[in-house]
């Protein structure tokens, strides 16, 4: 299947992009250096294209009922602008992906709402929404807009003031979690005070054609996907497919560290399981580690205790360039994730010590 | 961009780079411009002890960037007489300098591999 390419394919090769395959597309993973990337987000500013996240619509008079029984959180308490983190599970309470739900302005009257399932994932969720909507046969419309929102995202402590800049309005109050529509260079935009790398900073859905216009009003350090994923997990922030896979690593939101994404007092596909999985207790969880020995962990390598009995799996790991100390996330047995725990990974045969840390590794907004 | 390989060394096509040292028989090992370029941000090596041997053509270490890891091989053979142990503490000197404060072992040749490449050569692979 050929990749498909984001709206700026072309303005990033000539920028000097270098590109990877992710989620079925074809996006830039790192511009100049990861760190250099890293560290303008950090102290300053960056933008991502991330136009590989999906993009579904969903519309009616049932569209609020709808949206409620296929994530795990509330989208009842969702006024017009709010953003909302959420997940979606299966009828047994496992993930198929995370996700954040937009209230869009309502039309004709209908609640709207839009939400972002994770890159290559938006053709499954549009057919599970259709799917369960005719099964329940509720009156919602719903439509995979991926092919018509580019999606940036300006990130880092100097981002309200850039994202300020060149929008109409005042962007100072809209608060973390809130999102409004703006107009940035003439284009009309959905403003969102979201994002994946624990700072502050916005996400912008931008029409696919206007992508040019947007990308251009900001002057700051442009950063791939590389940068985006040690952002994240110094910030904690899991990434689905990798720190859970519903194919090779199913887990619960409790398991991963997303318990608060699920409201049971909802209902919701997979709540009965999670009500079970929460009055039992979890076996396993998602702990943050920090490698005390020589050596950078990465997804796959084994995770044991100090009689080197294996415990676990690497499922994110990387150097972090904030902290200057190899880092990674793996699932563990609970008596093993208590911070100060000292596990072991095994890199390339050899066990090297490993210390569990609190999650995120770093201060985040 | 440009990766003008020197020509005072021969070469890899998997990107290492083999020079004369000062001492006779001889070889300092690094990696190109070009792989640092392709790797990133170095952040970790791993490499073998001096009085080891290592063997043309064949693994001998391990180099990772923050989105990569990268196994080394070996342009010669012979007993590693020296190793860069600067590089543990600083990586990023395989980015700033590779053809140079960037090497990573001393090598007593006692045989090349068959496949070096002049500069000319692999420029062109690179190309």
């Amino acid at each position: 299947m050929p990749l498909q390419t984001p709206p700026l394919r072309g303005l990033h090769a000539e920028r000097g992009a270098k590109f990877t395959e992710f989620g079925g597309w074809d996006m830039p993973v790192e511009f100049d250096s990861i760190r250099a990337e890293h560290e303008a987000v950090r102290e300053q500013a960056g933008i991502f294209d991330v136009s590989h996240m999906g993009e579904i619509h969903v519309t009616g008079p049932d569209a609020t009922r709808l949206m409620n029984r296929l994530t795990t959180n509330d989208v009842t308490v969702l006024e017009v602008g709010d953003a909302q983190y959420t997940t979606i599970t299966d009828e047994e309470g496992l993930l198929i992906d995370d996700t954040v739900v937009y209230r869009f302005p309502d039309e004709d009257g209908e609640a709207a709402y839009l939400f972002v399932p994770n890159a290559g994932n938006d053709e499954a969720t549009h057919e599970r929404w259709i799917d369960h909507r005719n099964e329940w046969e509720l009156d919602a419309t719903i439509d995979n807009r991926t092919d018509e929102y580019a999606m940036f995202a300006v990130q880092g402590p100097d981002a309200p003031v850039l994202v300020g800049e060149v929008t109409t309005g005042s962007v100072a109050d809209i608060g973390r979690f809130e999102a409004r529509e703006v107009e940035i260079e003439g284009i009309e935009c959905w403003l969102a005070r979201t994002g994946y790398t624990g700072e502050d900073g916005f996400e912008i859905l931008a029409p696919w054609r206007e992508a040019t216009t947007v990308w251009g009003a900001f002057d700051c350090q442009p950063c791939g996907l590389g940068a985006r994923d040690t952002l994240r997990l110094e910030a904690g922030l899991v990434l689905a497919g990798q720190d859970f896979d519903h194919e090779s690593n199913p887990r619960t939101p409790y398991e991963a560290g997303l318990g608060f994404t699920v409201k049971l007092d909802t209902e919701f596909v997979g709540r009965d399981a999670l009500e079970r999985a929460k009055e039992e207790g979890v076996e396993e969880e998602l702990a943050g580690f920090r490698l005390v020995d020589r050596g950078v962990p990465r997804h796959g390598y084994d995770i044991t205790n100090t009689d080197g009995r294996v415990i676990g799996a690497v499922t994110s790991g990387t150097m972090s360039p904030t902290l200057e100390a190899a880092i990674g996330l793996g699932y563990v047995p609970v008596e093993y994730a208590d911070p100060g725990t000292t596990l072991r990974v095994v890199v390339r045969g050899q066990s090297k010590k490993a210390r569990v840390e609190p999650l995120p590794f770093i201060e985040t907004q | 961009m440009s990766f003008e390989p020197p020509t005072d060394r021969r070469y890899l096509e998997s990107h290492e780079w083999a020079a004369p040292a000062e001492a006779d028989g001889r070889v300092r090992i690094g990696i190109t411009d070009f792989a640092q370029d392709e790797l990133g941000d170095v952040v970790f090596v791993e490499l073998p002890d001096e009085g080891e041997t290592i063997e043309a053509g064949e693994e001998f270490g391990v180099i990772e960037s923050i989105k990569a890891v990268s196994d080394l091989y070996a342009p010669v053979s012979g007993e590693v007489v020296a190793v860069n142990e600067t590089l543990f503490d600083s990586p990023e000197l395989v980015n700033d300098d590779p053809f140079g404060e960037g090497w990573m072992l001393e090598v007593e040749t006692e045989a090349e591999s068959d496949d070096l490449l002049s500069a000319e050569e692999y420029e062109k692979q690179i190309a």
